[in-house]
């Protein structure tokens, strides 16, 4: 059997915004969108071993190995200068786990976990590994009352959600713009598939959260907080929704030069919604 | 003017000093103006090079440093002595505490510890509303905060669920006062899980209350129990600690020439060293001070027999880094698996130190090691076996480094994570955080939200907005607010996160 692996730009032993209670998180590589807003840019793409970043390591983390790009993490201090050159928004940095490297990890951490989480750039591009690893945990004598989460963009088509879904317990989903037009412009793609695997999640009972990224003079005109609330009204007005605000912090390119979102807006945002029905609208903790 | 006058003088005349800090700072440099109990001359150099250290109790110790009364005694009988009737409602009860306190000495003159409050309480509680309940103890809450205003006086709850105890943690969180410190003693097999969330919800408003492992501690000590005062001092109830000396590890390894030297000589020396340190001090307070004729023994509130000594250690980190150097490995303290392993041998050798050590006037006939907080003036020294300000992991890495430590450290270990404040929208995952913690041997928890005012400097709390003022306007209603802004300052403890202030941390006056 080929035993898929994860590309992994990230491991967390404690997140506490990731799910419910405290979550293991897998920041996957790679991520079929192209989000300007994006705070960690460097996670959108697979590495194609062009080496402009190798030159860059001021201390010789970096070297090509057979064609191949590899990173020594025991000299690495992480400065990020690699990130910074390398001209696709990859990251010479990742890791491969395998599913046995995951169980470990849950194994070592289980006594302060309460479930683990893939996050990415855009989890579900490596659905294979995800299957594989959940069906592991669900069967593990020690391991199956941690609950198996995704956080995902919604991009991932419905038939490959219902391969998924009998494994998972639940989704973060992000809804990034309702008018598709706008849609396209944040993220490069239509919004079609992102709306119907909301419905899809929420009729399987797997929706653990919406999440809305507010930009200004973007994402927060009327018609488009008109748009959410009613969206979010078809489906319960109880489904958990965070606003999440647009800042600087990571983001690379032209978005630097977009205003960021503010917490008297976010507020004012957060009451038209509840006043438009929805019970359980939850606002950031920080502002960063 | 002599120099001693002088600093009377500057004392009563500081523009930032209240008055009754005034009084105290006074007594203390009275109290310090006679000689020292007398140490052979190995012991008083170690001392005065602060190798070893006595916290600057004083030079005549003629009090315990933590006093931990019995206060049902004093509820159930009454007292001769303040001419209290025993108590028979909540009103009478509460009464007779906030009497009781005045009469309680400690270190710093105020009481460290005020009682496992629900148990005393709750007996008088069967006729009062809930509505009632909540009223009287905010009032009492109010009280201690204003009357005693020292963020070393610890109030004990738990670990049954009961009114008194869910009554105490909302007024605690609602409030957000410095005083008094809590600990909520939390039992897996007795505690409501309930009981558990609101004391993790708590945590998220206030940073309070400090958490305890019962079933670590309960054991360590006989059926008349324990309780937790000061910054997560766990000693025998109805007794207490005599004093608290400690050694700086730093100072330790920084004399050795290498790991093997450290361990076989050096070591060895200090723990000696401050052994008899420890013995000169209890030998003044049991055989010169006359403490021991007072009221509270011959009523009850406190037993001769149960103080003990606590042998503390700190800057165990520096230690570990220094050593490490000194063997040519880089690996730092609380991030390196050798390195953190070498911090475990030291507990561990320092613990059969104590351990097999008999001591004279000690419960049960030893002294009781402590992972100790530090003083505001510490000079780059981390309290206890904690990771450096500012440079801890993430917390589950963090409690992973630490636990071994805890099980050599049966006095209590001064322990603080530092929490960003998304874990508001998620108490669940500090709920697990604190399950995790405990079963990998933690025996106490706390924990900054990094936003909250109200945060912990060494173990007690100072409020950061005090901190501010203080700086401001130089003066603070509350003694910590003092040892805080230097705590700050000096401890780079708001690098960590945010904290409040106490007495004990400004055993001298520094100007
Ligand atoms: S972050 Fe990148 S550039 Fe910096 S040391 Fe590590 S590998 Fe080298
Ligand atoms: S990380 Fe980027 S710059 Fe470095 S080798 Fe890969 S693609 Fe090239």
């Amino acid at each position: 059997m080929n035993l898929p692996l994860a590309t992994v730009s990230k491991v967390l032993k404690f997140s506490c915004v990731d799910g419910p209670g405290n979550r293991l998180v897998l920041f996957l590589q790679g991520c079929n969108f192209a989000c300007p807003t994006c705070h960690n840019p460097h996670t959108m793409k697979l590495c194609n071993d062009c080496g402009d970043c190798v030159p860059e390591c001021p201390t010789g983390a970096l070297t090509i190995v057979q064609g191949k790009v590899v990173h020594d993490a025991s000299i690495c201090d992480q400065c990020d200068k690699c990130l910074d050159v390398c001209p696709i928004n990859a990251n010479p940095k990742v890791t491969q786990y395998s599913v046995d490297d995951v169980l470990v990890l849950l194994y070592q951490n289980k006594p302060f976990l309460n479930g683990i989480t893939i996050s990415g750039g855009e989890a579900t591009t490596q659905l294979k590994f995800i299957i594989a690893l959940f069906t592991a945990i669900k069967t593990d004598e020690k391991l199956k009352d941690l609950t198996c989460f995704i956080d995902s963009n919604g991009y991932l088509p419905e038939p490959a959600w219902k391969t998924i879904l009998p494994v998972t317990d639940g989704v973060m989903l992000d809804i990034k713009a309702f008018n598709n037009t706008l849609h396209r412009l944040l993220t490069t793609r239509s919004n079609e598939r992102v709306l119907a695997t909301a419905k899809l999640l929420f009729d399987s009972g797997k929706l653990h959260e919406l999440r809305y990224l507010l930009i200004p003079g973007r994402t927060d005109s009327d018609e488009e907080i008109e748009d959410l609330a009613n969206f979010v009204r078809a489906l319960d007005t109880d489904t958990p929704l965070r606003l999440n605000t647009f800042q600087h912090h990571g983001v690379k390119g032209e978005a630097l030069n977009w205003p960021t979102m503010k917490e008297p807006d976010v507020e004012r945002i957060a009451e038209e919604l509840r006043s438009a029905g929805l019970t359980n609208v939850v606002v950031p903790a920080v502002y960063i | 003017m002599s120099e001693l006058l002088k600093r009377f003088k500057g004392i009563t005349e500081d523009p930032a000093l209240s008055f009754t800090q005034k009084a105290r700072y006074l007594s203390l440099e009275a109290e310090n103006s006679l000689p020292y109990p007398e140490l052979d001359e190995e012991t008083a150099k170690a001392l005065e090079e602060r190798v070893i250290c006595d916290m600057y109790e004083g030079h005549a110790p003629f009090k315990p440093r933590y006093v931990m009364p019995d206060y049902s005694v004093v509820l159930e009988k009454g007292s001769t002595f303040l001419e209290l009737e025993p108590a028979t409602t909540l009103d009478e009860a509460i009464n007779s505490l906030m009497i009781a306190y005045h009469h309680v000495p400690s270190v710093t003159n105020m009481p460290v510890f005020i009682g496992r409050l629900d148990n005393l309480l709750l007996p008088y509680c069967d006729e009062v509303s809930d509505e009632d309940l909540y009223k009287k103890l905010k009032l009492f809450w109010r009280y201690l905060d204003r009357v005693l205003p020292d963020a070393f006086m610890h109030a004990n709850v738990g670990p049954t669920d009961n009114r008194v105890a869910r009554t105490i943690m909302r007024i605690d969180a609602e409030l957000k006062q410095i005083a008094p410190n809590l600990t909520f003693v939390w039992d897996p097999d007795i505690s409501s899980d309930a009981i558990f969330s609101q004391a993790c919800e708590s945590i998220i408003e206030c940073s309070k209350p400090h958490i305890a492992n019962n079933p670590l501690h309960q054991p360590l000590f006989d059926d008349y129990g324990y309780g937790v005062a000061s910054c997560y001092n766990v000693l025998p109830l109805c007794g207490g600690a005599s004093t608290l000396t400690r050694i700086n590890l730093r100072e330790v390894a920084r004399r050795s020439k290498d790991t093997a030297d450290f361990f076989e000589n050096v070591l060895p020396k200090y723990i000696d060293l401050n052994f008899r340190l420890t013995e000169t001090r209890i030998d003044h307070l049991f055989n010169k001070s006359g403490f021991f004729e007072s009221f509270l023994v011959k009523e009850g509130w406190i037993s001769r027999d149960r103080f003990t000594a606590m042998y503390g250690i700190f800057a165990m980190a520096q230690c570990v880094d220094e050593l490490q150097a000194k063997e040519g490995r880089a690996g730092k303290y609380g991030h390196d698996e050798t390195a953190n392993q070498l911090g475990h041998r030291i507990s561990k050798v320092l613990y059969e130190a104590v351990e097999t050590r008999p001591m004279e006037h000690c419960w049960r006939g030893k002294a009781m090691l402590h992972s100790q907080a530090g003083l505001s003036d510490d000079d780059g020294c981390t309290p206890g076996v904690r990771i450096p300000y500012g440079s801890e992991p993430d917390p589950v890495t963090h409690v992973q480094a630490l636990a071994e430590h805890h099980a050599f450290y049966p006095s209590g270990v001064s322990e603080i994570l530092t929490l960003d404040e998304t874990i508001e929208n998620n108490p669940v995952a500090l709920e697990q955080l604190v399950k995790g913690a405990f079963q990998l041997g933690f025996r106490e928890f706390s924990a900054n939200v990094s936003n909250n005012d109200l945060v912990r400097i060494t173990g007690y709390m100072v409020r950061l907005s005090d901190i501010a003022k203080f700086k401001e306007c130089g003066g603070s209603r509350i003694n910590t607010t003092v040892l805080g802004a230097e705590a700050a300052e000096t401890g780079k403890i708001l690098e960590r996160t945010p904290r409040v202030m106490s007495h004990e941390l400004a055993p001298r006056y520094s100007q």
